[in-house]
């Protein structure tokens, strides 16, 4: 696939993603939508970290966590703007990852030893955010204040009470905007010096060293930038929801959910998680629409039915979706646009 | 360029390198010659910072690397290569080769420019756009070669670039290394391959069992007792005169 055909693409793709909404008149959709939308940027966070960086991460509730912690508390405790409080969030969660990821690479930690350390900060976070009631409010978690007034939505950063377009599309479009940032980032460095340092100590970090790369410094940055990305999602979390509490903040469900859709999109690729989002959630709606229904809407039958679609892809398709996509594409041209 | 003095490098008891010295002047190819496990590896990997040695010092141009970080290394002109080949599989060789040319150019257009230019030089332009992890072993020796070469080095470090290669491979491959010293790089390369050494080298270290024991020219030390006995086992040299001297 060239370049010209793979832009085209992203346009008509991104440009759908832009006006589908508006002629969906449910919020159950919309809500649909966003989650999905949210789980793309999620498995981006990720992705930079692993599928560009070879670094496999089994904690990034660690990341998210912090951004929706400080996001909530700042405006909780300290009566903060949300949109001052953002900054801090996503820095707070940047830091996080600078930390860990000094740990981890300055001793050389990698493959399972790196994932363990990954696991082992998201649960002492998850521990802690339980245990210390005086900052965190312990196990009942944080709730923000519900704002009422339409006038204060914008400086609020909560659409709920807004007027009619706000309140109905406000957190569809600020997923939207935060996707188009995160994904226009990964593009960018997928095209920079940077982004092709990361690959090579990937593929083989010895070699990378040989030839000049400092694998240390191009691994903090990979986690600080990923760090970041997933701190962004705690802040929408905490937005769109006005609460978080320790297992949603740090329990593992984040930390999978923000695997899952890359490996099934495609690792180490712009479009993976994105793709991987959408046939995750497209296929968890019809499972409950039909398997699920047929049950007993007995929940947990889309989970079985995720961890057999991640053993077919991996077994399968070890490039992912992203993969079986350009294959197809290259039966379709006859291989002349490969 | 290259002063190494005093080197010592052991593996738990095992002595790897003792007490090695040598030094690599501008402009020459130089080899380091040796029986399997000799510790020539091992002295590349103290060279280049992948390996911290017990004592002794490395200065290139006149600069104190010794137990320097190998990207630091790099980045001051002196490049290794691995006789086990390293290449980045899931790269194309343009990409491989581009990972090199980032050392010195930021821009990413640039440095893949670059790296076809680079090619050219090692007679891979046919391949640029290959998948690394498909090249037969030739290539790899050769992508190997051609990454150093695109971080723009002024000492190449070569670690059995000929090894796995047939007569005629090997053939190609010579006037390749020489083109790269006229262009002005210092060599310093291990070989196994004595038809390489002779032909390429100016000058020659040997080293056995960790201990520098003959130096010179090539055609001089290749005569000397102490090298053939080396290769070919104790008491060859006094068979080997014997049987000259029977012959006379
Ligand atoms: N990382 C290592 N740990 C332990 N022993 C090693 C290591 N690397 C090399 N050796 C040993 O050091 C000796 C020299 O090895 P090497 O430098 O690879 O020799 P050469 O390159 O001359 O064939 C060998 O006996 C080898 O087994
Ligand atoms: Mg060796």
């Amino acid at each position: 696939m060239n370049e010209r055909t793979r832009l085209f693409g992203w346009i008509l793709l991104l440009v759908t993603l832009a006006v589908v909404p508006l002629f969906l008149h449910s919020a159950r959709w919309i809500d649909f939508l966003e989650m999905t939308l949210f789980v793309a940027v999620l498995g981006q966070g990720w992705n930079i970290l692993a599928g560009y960086g070879g670094q496999y991460s089994f904690g990034h509730a660690l990341f998210f966590g912090t951004g929706a912690y400080i996001q909530a508390l700042l405006q909780v405790k300290f009566g903060l703007s949300p949109w001052v409080a953002m900054w801090f969030a996503v820095s707070g969660g940047a830091l996080v990852g600078a930390f860990v990821g000094y740990l981890s690479f300055r001793y050389g930690l990698r493959g399972s030893y790196f994932a363990l350390i990954t696991l082992a900060f998201a649960e002492a976070f998850l521990v802690l955010s339980r245990s210390l009631k005086s900052i965190t409010e312990g196990g009942q978690g944080v709730q923000l204040p519900l704002n009422q007034d339409p006038e204060q939505a914008i400086a609020t950063f909560q659409f709920n009470f807004a007027g009619p377009f706000l309140s109905e599309y406000g957190f569809y479009y600020t997923i939207f905007i935060i996707l188009l940032l995160a994904y226009g980032l990964t593009a960018w460095m997928e095209r920079s010096r940077f982004g092709a340092q990361l690959v090579a100590v990937r593929e083989n970090e010895d070699a990378a060293k040989a030839l000049g790369i400092n694998a240390f410094k191009v691994k903090m940055g990979a986690i600080c930038l990923s760090a970041g990305i997933t701190a962004t999602c705690g802040v929408y979390y905490v937005q769109k929801f006005l609460f978080i509490e320790p297992g949603i903040a740090f329990g593992p469900g984040k930390s999978v959910e923000a695997l899952f859709a890359p490996i099934i999109g495609g690792l180490g690729t712009v479009l993976g998680p994105l793709l991987g989002s959408l046939f995750i959630h497209g296929v968890g709606e019809m499972t409950k629409a039909t398997i699920g229904q047929a049950l007993g809407g007995r929940p947990g039958v889309d989970l079985i039915l995720f961890g057999i679609i991640l053993i077919l892809v991996l077994a399968f398709l070890p490039r992912g979706l992203v993969g079986l996509l350009e294959a197809i594409w290259k039966r379709l041209t006859g291989g002349r646009n490969a | 360029m290259l002063e190494v003095c005093g080197i010592n490098k052991t593996f738990g008891g095992l002595k790897a390198v003792t007490d090695a010295n040598l030094s690599v002047s501008e402009g020459k190819i130089v080899s380091l010659i040796g029986p399997n496990g000799a510790g020539k590896t091992t002295l590349f990997a103290v060279i280049s910072g992948f390996l911290k040695s017990d004592s002794g010092s490395v200065i290139f141009n006149g600069t104190d690397i010794t137990g320097k970080p190998p990207h630091w290394i790099c980045q001051q002109g002196l490049v290794r290569t691995f006789q086990v080949v390293q290449p980045f599989a899931s790269l194309t060789v343009r990409e491989n080769i581009a990972v090199g040319a980032h050392t010195r150019i930021a821009g990413r257009k640039q440095a893949l420019a670059r790296a076809a230019d680079v090619a050219k030089l090692v007679d891979m332009d046919g391949m640029l756009e290959q998948s690394a992890g498909d090249l037969t072993i030739a290539g790899r020796k050769r992508l190997e070669l051609a990454r150093a070469l695109a971080t723009e080095p002024k000492l190449l470090l070569l670690d059995e670039v000929m090894a796995g290669l047939n007569a005629t491979e090997i053939h190609e491959l010579l006037p390749v290394i020489r083109g790269i010293r006229d262009s002005g790089v210092t060599i310093f390369l291990i070989e196994h391959v004595m038809q390489a050494v002779m032909s390429l080298s100016d000058y020659t270290y040997v080293l056995n069992q960790g201990v520098m024991i003959a130096e010179g020219e090539p055609k001089n030390v290749t005569r000397s007792p102490e090298v053939i006995e080396a290769y070919l086992g104790h008491g060859a040299a006094a068979r080997i005169a014997k049987m000259a001297g029977g012959n006379a």
